[in-house]
């Protein structure tokens, strides 16, 4: 457990750089002399074979350097992070999207580059296309990677046997990250084959991999750096790999530093997002609402390639019971090929579309019994001692959900403003409400898992500081701050001493991506790791220097604790180095237990659960959809809290994000194929004016993993996203309130002020 | 006098004067690539996500105001006579921190810190302004400011704190007020400046007759006031604005006069400003006003700049409609006037001749009897484009309506009147039934599109809808018709 001088406060380590606009960015670093910026020439057209790309105008452009198209890769022209080689760096006889890069050009400016860009004359032999994942099923078309089957029970005899049985489709729209700093790489040619590139990467190991794969160069010849991103949920995990690739495919043509930065509308256009999906489910329940059986299919918009859509849609499957016991369950995974942008990691990876179903299939009880959601949802609730096997056949053997939901209820004061909510929609008014308690059970640990291993380098100088690098990256979650902090509280020094900078293949190799909330668990635990390996040789130092046994010996405050005798750190370390103690360590660690068999959707592919609960109350104006989100308290549970401000920070993000995705957060493309929400000017992320009025979070204190995690802490970075399915119950109930709760609202997400009044409408009408 | 060929204006501390200055160079280009200043980020170039937030400072009839701006699609050559202030001139007494940066620390205000500097620059404007906000005027405050990490939560936590970490008295801008203001003073030289690079030309005029020259002489210039839309032009579009004639910096076209019962806007009046006025004249536009774009943009942009463009979906064409305005067009010495409804013609064809400009709106003082509205629509509550927009004016005389203007954006080409709807009303008895029957009219006047915005459907049936609203509101029992918002 964690020393007392765990500061669970300690504010995140870049905080004052934060504010003074000191912290640098990819795009902020120094360029050298010469220094060529790339811009990438992108289709428009959905679908089309390529008769001709004429690039003379281009080339000839001012400010032109020349320009890349695959006949200049000399490796591989492909960055499919799954190896399944159908994502061309370039595209060559033919495009699959809107917005697919076909060349690069490289010129002296940014301005100069992005204007020639728009040069080139295509000519585009138009193919059908098809955007949608639902026509796209229909049409019997094509898997981008091989769908997932989770089969448990017999669905079949307990949907005959079931009182109850509905059907029914529900659409879940996708979502753009929208992280602030847009994608970015900016490389800089070496000696021999050499090239280093700093970007804004999630996945720092797998764009070195990419790059040499792209360039016919060794792994060995590229080093990867990332400071820091402006943000990333996901978008930069293999989104980035891409840029960097052109950017260093240019540096080493030309010798050159080249920098590659898409505007946000090609960001938008180019690079993918969440994946929207077609939900059809068919439910059979009893009388008091238990789920006899389910039954699902879960039809992916994958886009024109695979990128990590099977992991995706897979995670959907495997999030499509949330937290609620299905005795029969059959579920299938439909990822579809589609004439779009490539859909790809956004936090919680396909499990918030998972959850999304499970919480559409309650309320269509809820509705169709005449009872209350939470209701419904307790009648459901994983068991403890039975009823805990779930679609994949894992245990639950950590369900605190019933104590979460319980204190929730209690804390919020459910049962009566639920009472005040029905009043108020009693009256008639204009103006209705809705309230909703929902839960969230995540499962963490990579779905592939090899990824669930971590490195760590750490180093003492011999003057006693400490320096600390490991396989995550920092995107504004504070892994750096909670991995600091981890190190200074192995070796009883303060956090100041502990200097963590830029992340980068040259100091940990073959790093798994930051995702998948990963981060603290595994690289905490290899930092952690690379702290003990020296400290076992410190206290050997020691227990021979001062003779005394290991268990006199002591780090804290600063200072070392040996027997009667009290070092300074910094002298005790000074002395470890004169006796040639090596102070080095290289830290590992893979997460124990987890196991899964995709053929037979067996496993245990979960370490572990992270669980939480949201209550919002909302407003829907019935004579324009607009809403207000009145109030949402959350009790979250993060284990025993590494740094409680960083934790809060994440779940009050995660749920405003989550409550985006589903309320404002509308992507629409034309029948052509073109994306035209691809700004912050048409495509509308929360504001501050967005997020509750009132808006309460706690922390699960009480909660320790069970699991040996670093600290007994838990993952937090994506499961709190799905807390604002709470506010899109919420609205569903103020709708269906002009139907006297009798019909299920079936309202799609986003549930944008149009979708809100047209439902209204459309359950007015009796439809 | 012989045109000046330099802008002057003062960055952060330094005196600036340069002349190889285009048409389209913008501000947040000159910040991060000529002067290494990369405090200040760029989110998405098209003043809607407020990485780029910086402050101007400007003398506003003599008085130094400070604004927050959008660098991205702030022009360069609309900065002189100003102060740009950025990130990285922030700095608190005897080298500590400022005490917005302080409050941010705090209170865990940034967590990828990418977005933090334009929120410090948003918030360091308002607590000059505002020192003890209500959360209200915090949220007002940061419309244009989008954060992706944070949820906001901390931030406002922060800009609430901000005056327990010191006083705006002992802010370095208060004490070095005086003397910004005596070195902007002495930048001042009614003088005109023409700018040429390459094949740029730039001009600014050096007051309101000057402008009418100008255009005279270059009718095909593009007119730039706030740059709101045509700074857009540039980041966007790549287009070639040139020749440019600036008209942002003339405060002939800033003022506002009341009397005589209406008042008067110079085209150049920003939404802000504007809003001052307005709202108090009209109450009612008090809660349509924030919708406006986001707080960056209504110090930007221009009343003048919305209705000139001709956009149909720009939020005040509707409103003037409804409340009867004109326009004064300019020409040379020449002016007419004309109903604002009547400058419209359609979609990017407006009623103004070569050498004209938008040079005032008339806004007569409200009528006795009068019952006004003004709606906004639209998926996101704040800075957003509407879905649609509605701006009723109705006179009811013993319960009888006889006078109706009703206008609409985002229904049409161009903004429009509703006027079968107002023909409908037009003698009705004071009813929700006279309102609902009258509203089944709209479709005979608009035929709306659908795109990423709204459909069709949706954007009829709201119309329709407010209606309802607007009687409702107006009737003893609308007390719950309208959601609440702080």
């Amino acid at each position: 457990m964690k020393d007392e001088s765990f500061k669970l406060d300690q504010r995140h380590d870049s905080a004052v750089k934060h504010v003074t606009g000191r912290a640098e960015y990819a795009d902020d670093i120094p360029e050298p002399a010469g220094t060529l910026h790339a811009y990438l020439g992108l289709s428009t057209r959905a679908h089309a074979n390529l008769r001709s790309v004429d690039l003379s105008a281009v080339r000839n452009a001012p400010g032109v350097i020349g320009v890349l198209t695959a006949a200049d890769i000399p490796g591989e022209n492909d960055v499919s992070p799954t190896g399944r080689n159908d994502e061309p760096i370039f595209a060559t006889d033919k495009v699959e999207f809107w917005g697919q890069p076909m060349f690069a050009v490289i010129a002296q400016s940014r301005d100069a580059a992005r204007r020639a860009a728009l040069l080139a004359k295509v000519d585009y032999e138009d193919l059908p296309h098809t955007l949608d994942a639902g026509e796209a099923r229909a049409q019997g078309g094509d898997y981008v990677t091989p769908p997932l089957k989770l089969q448990r029970g017999d669905v079949v005899p307990a949907q005959a046997a079931a009182p109850h049985r509905i059907k029914g489709q529900m659409r879940v729209g996708g979502q753009d990250h929208m992280y602030l700093e847009g994608h970015i790489a900016f490389a800089i040619p070496g000696e021999d084959d050499d090239v280093t590139v700093h970007s804004s990467t999630q996945h720092h190991s797998e764009a070195q991999h990419m790059v040499a794969r792209v360039l016919g160069l060794n792994s060995s010849d590229v080093t990867i750096n990332v400071r820091r991103m402006g943000g990333g949920f996901g978008g930069k995990e293999t989104q980035m790999n891409l840029f960097c690739a052109v950017a260093a495919l240019a540096a080493k043509k030309w010798n050159r530093a080249v920098k590659i930065r898409p505007d946000r509308d090609d960001d938008m256009s180019a690079t993918g997002k969440r994946h929207d999906f077609v939900i059809d489910y068919d439910v059979a329940f009893d009388a008091e609402g238990k789920i006899q059986a389910l039954e699902g299919n879960f039809a992916a918009r994958c886009g024109f390639s695979s990128d990590l859509s099977g992991p995706v849609t897979d995670r959907a499957l495997f999030h499509a019971d949330n937290a609620y016991y299905y005795p029969n369950v059959l579920l299938h995974s439909h990822p579809m090929k589609t004439n779009t942008v490539s859909n790809t990691a956004f936090r919680g990876f396909g499990g918030p579309q998972g959850v999304i179903a499970a919480e559409r299939i309650i309320e269509e009880i809820a509705y169709a019994l005449n009872k209350d959601t939470l209701d419904i949802r307790r009648a459901n609730f994983y068991g403890t001692e039975d009823r805990n096997v779930t679609p994949y056949h894992q245990t639950v053997e950590d369900n605190i959900m019933p104590r979460i939901i319980d204190e929730l209820e209690e804390s919020v004061n459910y049962q009566a403003r639920r009472k005040a909510v029905l009043a108020h929609n009693a009256k008639g008014g204009i103006t209705r409400k809705g309230i909703a308690l929902t839960p969230v059970k995540f499962g963490i640990s990579f779905t592939a898992t090899w990824y669930n291993q971590a490195g760590s380098l750490v180093h003492i100088y011999n003057d006693g500081s400490i320096a600390l690098n490991h396989g995550g990256t920092e995107m504004g979650q504070g892994l750096n701050t909670k991995i600091a902090q981890i190190a200074a509280d192995a070796f009883g020094v303060d956090f100041a001493r502990i200097k963590i900078t830029k992340t980068t293949t040259e100091k940990v190799p073959n790093t798994s991506a930051t995702a998948a909330s990963s981060g603290s668990d595994l690289n905490g635990m290899a930092a952690l790791n690379g702290c003990e390996q020296i400290k076992a040789r410190l206290v050997e130092f020691a227990c021979q220097n001062w003779q005394v046994q290991p268990q006199d010996i002591r780090f804290a405050n600063n200072h070392v604790h040996i027997g009667s005798h009290t070092l300074p750190f910094a002298d005790f370390i000074k002395q470890a180095y004169m006796a040639r103690v090596q102070l080095s360590a290289a830290g590992f660690y893979k997460t124990p237990k987890i196991h899964w068999d995709r053929e037979s959707g067996k496993g245990r592919p979960f370490y572990y659960f992270a669980y939480g609960a949201s209550c919002s109350e909302v407003t829907i104006d019935t004579l324009t959809g607009e809403y207000t989100v009145d109030r949402t308290d959350i009790l979250h549970d993060v284990g025993q809290s590494l740094n409680a401000q960083l934790d809060i920070g994440q779940v009050e993000g995660a749920f405003v994000q989550g409550m985006g995705w589903l309320t404002t957060e509308e992507l629409w493309w034309d029948k052509q194929g073109q994306l035209r929400t691809h700004a912050p000017s048409t495509y509308k992320i929360p504001l501050a004016s967005d997020r509750p009025r009132v808006f309460n979070v706690a922390l699960a204190d009480w909660s320790v993993n069970r699991e040996n995690t670093i600290k007994r802490s838990k993952a937090v970075g994506e499961p709190p996203f799905m807390l604002g399915i709470s506010v899109f119950e919420a609205l569903s109930m103020a709708v269906a309130s002009v139907a006297d709760y009798r019909t299920c609202p079936r309202l799609d997400a986003p549930a944008t002020p149009e979708r809100v009044l047209l439902a209204v409408e459309r359950l007015r009408d009796g439809a | 006098m012989t045109p000046r060929t330099e802008i002057r204006f003062l960055l952060n501390g330094r005196d600036m004067r340069l002349s190889n200055v285009s048409a389209s160079d913008t501000l947040l280009d000159f910040l991060r690539l000529d002067q290494r200043l990369t405090g200040t980020k760029e989110g998405c170039a098209e003043g809607d996500c407020g990485a780029c937030t910086i402050l101007v400072g400007r003398l506003h009839q003599g008085c130094l105001r400070y604004e927050a701006v959008n660098a991205c699609i702030r022009l360069m050559a609309s900065l002189d006579q100003c102060h740009v202030v950025t990130i990285e001139d922030l700095r608190g007494p005897q080298g500590r921190l400022h005490p917005v940066q302080q409050a941010m620390v705090e209170h865990h205000g940034s967590q990828c810190g990418f977005c933090t500097p334009g929120f410090v620059m948003s918030l360091y404007a308002l607590w000059m302004q505002n020192p003890d906000p209500t959360e209200a005027e915090i949220e007002t405050a940061l419309q244009g400011n989008l954060c992706r990490c944070t949820g906001y939560a901390p931030i406002i936590r922060a800009a609430k704190a901000v005056s327990g970490y010191g006083s705006v008295a002992d802010d370095v801008l208060s004490r070095e007020r005086a003397d910004v203001t005596s070195r902007l003073q002495a930048l001042q030289d009614n003088r005109r400046v023409e700018l040429t690079k390459a094949e740029s030309r730039v001009f600014i005029p050096a007051d309101v007759d000057d402008l009418a020259n100008l255009i005279q002489q270059h009718p095909q210039a593009t007119l730039v006031a706030g740059a709101t839309d045509v700074g857009l032009w540039v980041t966007k579009f790549l287009r070639d604005i040139s020749p440019v004639i600036f008209l942002n910096h003339l405060d002939g076209l800033k003022q506002i006069a009341t009397g005589g019962g209406r008042i008067t806007f110079g085209a150049g009046v920003s939404y802000s400003d504007c809003g001052q006025v307005l709202c108090e004249t009209y109450p009612h536009l008090a809660r349509f006003w924030d919708r406006i774009a986001g707080w960056q943009i209504r110090n930007m942009g221009t009343i003048g700049g919305n209705i000139a463009n001709g956009s149909p979906i720009g939020d005040m064409p509707p409103v003037l409609i409804a409340l009867g305005a004109e326009i004064t067009l300019r020409r040379g010495t020449d002016r007419r006037s004309l109903p604002i409804e009547d400058y419209f013609i359609d979609y990017g064809k407006q009623d103004l001749a070569d050498g004209e400009f938008l040079e005032q709106i008339t806004v007569p003082e409200p009528q006795a009897d009068g019952l006004h509205a003004a709606y906004k629509v639209s998926k996101r509550r704040d800075e957003d484009i509407s879905s649609v927009c509605a701006a009723f004016n109705l006179i009811v005389e013993n319960g009888r309506i006889s006078a109706a203007r009703i206008a609409f954006g985002g229904m049409a080409a161009t903004p429009k009147r509703a006027s079968a709807a107002e023909n409908a009303l037009i003698g009705a008895e004071w009813s929700e039934a006279a309102l609902v029957s009258a509203a089944a009219r709209l479709s005979d006047d608009f035929t709306p599109l659908s795109d990423w915005r709204a459909s069709a459907q949706y954007r009829l049936t709201v119309a329709r809808n407010l209606f309802r609203r607007f009687y409702l509101e107006h009737s003893e029992t609308g007390a719950d018709a309208r959601l609440l918002q702080a």
